[in-house]
């Protein structure tokens, strides 16, 4: 998440002010570097091992050594929270990262080229027809539990998404008279594509990059929690909760901080997606 | 194809460019001819829906379908005399040709600039794409450029974006980008029709300037005769895609040869014809009707619904552009009677 905070700073220095001017956009975007760095320097500032067992300690409520509790097996919840955004985050963003490699080239594909457009729009359309978490645990059924393949999955299972606004966006810049003129110029198409269109396109990609974020967090901790996810050794936020769900009576911290910093996170995100599409939008309705 | 003189450097020739769908074939430019002189200029008027932007387009190998050329040749002489037929020139060819021979400018200076690149750097990239140059030595090249085409202060302004300039300044970053590579031909499309009157002649002055320095033809496409007064030596006025009048500016603006050359004429705004010593507003010419839509021709003369000299002859004989005097042309049955 920091990376994309950076990434709109270089792309236009007035925004992260105009983005921290806003209360909400704000708080999101607070918490989300919040969370990162918590998740991030997880080993450094957690008080126990995310792996030690201590039998003696086992499902202790929160108190002042363990402040959030212990699972059934005596590990610090606070500390599993914090190593578990580890996973549950990078899972995300490369989710992210990859939705996007495989949405922009999908959408400018469409978007640029006429005759590649009705091929190309049916097959995101098809793609967009299934539910999403079906579809994520068809995938990695067929590909096999694990890290990497989850992150494939959601990535395939979110790529239509990104495609729809790269190709909207697309369809627009492509009449634009610059992109004529770079034509006129004998600017190759590949350069127009990238230099012309993809350029133009940041906007509304950093926006459903956002949203995308969000919702990638929710299906990875929902693969994790159906059991279809990544292997159960490895904490994230959905393995927590799944493991937890036994104690759902009789020891509710156990699902109750991870579904929190589920909850939190998202909200967060779905926060700062909403600020960066009110301040990006009036600005792309003026300019294209 | 090597029957070009010389001294020519653009021959249209009967060339049309249709519009085909399904059902209707839409005749955009339908058997335009015409030449263009090595240095000079020759502007190509008409109203919206004329056929003079398709016409360029077709130069530049730049339509998209369904529109395309049916037929005739459009023969181009390259500065190192090589001529080429851009009717039929493959895509390799016409990105050889585009940029570096024959450059294109816009009428919208406002959105042909990409807004997230500084002007120099949009220079630097057509000059990088057409010349074996170092990004230092494009830059210097992108700074002398801004310098021809008269931007004060040029080495500041080489890192502006394009919000950070008027239109005026936008369409001197156009030229200048156009030019970068000395072309021999300039395709200019309405470059001054989005500016004011003021910065409108400053940026027609600009182009005289530069055709005398870098020696291109230009061709030059406007629907105000005014500008064509300003710079051209040669007219072609269109009409439905076809040309109605052709003749050197001089005797084109002395003694009109078809009546919609003579309506468009009347129809230009003249502040001291327009009001009198009274203060009294005349009222500004304008041709009646529109222009027929391209896909419903009439039989006879297309623009005779609108004529006011038109005979009965006229709604069924095809009228032929004919000399009417020294190179001039006109396609009116009773051009010699005007």
């Amino acid at each position: 998440m920091a990376a994309i905070a950076t990434s709109t700073q270089g792309h236009n220095p007035g925004l992260l002010v105009r983005l921290l001017s806003r209360p909400t956009a704000a708080a999101g975007l607070v918490a989300i570097v919040l969370i990162a760095l918590a998740a991030i320097l997880a080993p450094y500032v957690t008080p126990h091992s995310p792996t030690q067992l201590s039998i003696a300690n086992r499902l202790t409520a929160p108190n002042t050594v363990y402040w959030l509790g212990t699972d059934e097996l005596g590990r610090d919840i606070l500390t599993r929270v914090l190593h578990a955004g580890r996973t549950s985050l990078s899972v995300a963003f490369s989710v992210v990262i990859v939705s996007s490699i495989i949405g922009i080239v999908l959408g400018l594909v469409a978007g640029f080229f006429r005759k590649a457009d009705a091929p190309v729009s049916r097959l995101i359309d098809a793609m967009m027809a299934f539910p999403d978490i079906l579809l994520a645990i068809a995938l990695v059924a067929a590909l096999g539990a694990s890290a990497f393949n989850v992150v494939l999955a959601l990535g395939i299972v979110y790529a239509p998404r990104m495609a729809r606004v790269v190709r909207a966006s697309t369809l627009v810049i492509r009449e634009l008279p610059y992109v004529e003129a770079a034509r006129a110029l004998a600017v190759p198409t590949p350069v127009i594509l990238v230099r012309h269109v993809l350029r133009n396109v940041t906007s509304p990609l950093l926006v459903q990059g956002t949203f995308i974020f969000a919702q990638a967090i929710l299906a990875e901790a929902g693969l994790s929690f159906l059991g279809v996810g990544i292997s159960p050794d490895i904490p994230t936020w959905g393995i927590m909760i799944s493991a937890g769900r036994q104690f759902m009576n009789s020891a509710s911290w156990l699902l109750f901080y991870p579904g929190l910093a589920i909850v939190i996170t998202v909200l967060a995100l779905q926060l700062l997606g909403d600020g960066l599409r009110d301040l990006l939008d009036p600005r792309l309705a003026k300019d294209i | 194809m090597s029957d070009l003189a010389p001294d020519t450097i653009l021959s249209v020739r009967d060339l049309r460019t249709w519009f085909k769908s399904r059902r209707v074939i839409a005749k955009a430019v339908d058997g335009v001819t015409f030449d263009l002189k090595r240095g000079q200029t020759l502007a190509v008027v008409g109203e919206s829906g004329s056929g003079k932007s398709v016409t360029s387009l077709s130069i530049m190998g730049l339509l998209s379908p369904p529109g395309g050329i049916e037929s005739g040749e459009v023969l181009f002489r390259d500065s190192k005399g090589v001529v080429h037929d851009l009717a039929r020139a493959s895509a390799r060819e016409f990105r050889r040709l585009r940029g570096k021979e024959i450059a294109m400018i816009f009428q919208e200076p406002m959105t042909s600039l990409n807004p997230l690149y500084t002007v120099g750097d949009q220079i630097g990239e057509m000059i990088a794409l057409h010349e074996r140059m170092s990004h230092a030595e494009a830059r210097r090249r992108a700074l002398e450029m801004l310098r021809h085409v008269e931007i004060p202060d040029a080495a500041n302004r080489l890192d502006d974006y394009p919000h950070q300039m008027s239109g005026g300044m936008r369409q001197r970053v156009m030229i200048a980008m156009a030019l970068a590579c000395n072309p021999s031909l300039l395709i200019a499309d309405e470059p001054t029709t989005a500016l004011d009157v003021t910065i409108q002649s400053q940026i027609l002055d600009l182009l005289r300037r530069l055709q005398d320095q870098f020696g291109m033809s230009i061709l030059f496409i406007t629907h105000n005769l005014g500008v064509v007064a300003e710079i051209a030596q040669d007219v072609v006025v269109m009409y439905s895609g076809r040309v109605v009048e052709h003749a050197p500016v001089v005797p084109l603006f002395r003694k009109q040869k078809h009546p919609y050359t003579q309506g468009l004429l009347a129809c230009t705004p003249n502040a001291a014809r327009d009001l009198s010593a009274s203060g009294e507003r005349k009222a500004l010419y304008s041709i009646p009707g529109s222009v027929p839509p391209i896909t419903a021709l009439p039989p006879g003369c297309a623009f005779a619904p609108r004529c006011r000299y038109a005979i009965d002859a006229c709604s069924s004989i095809p009228p032929q552009l004919e000399a009417v005097g020294d190179h001039h042309l006109s396609r009116c049955l009773r051009s010699a009677e005007l």
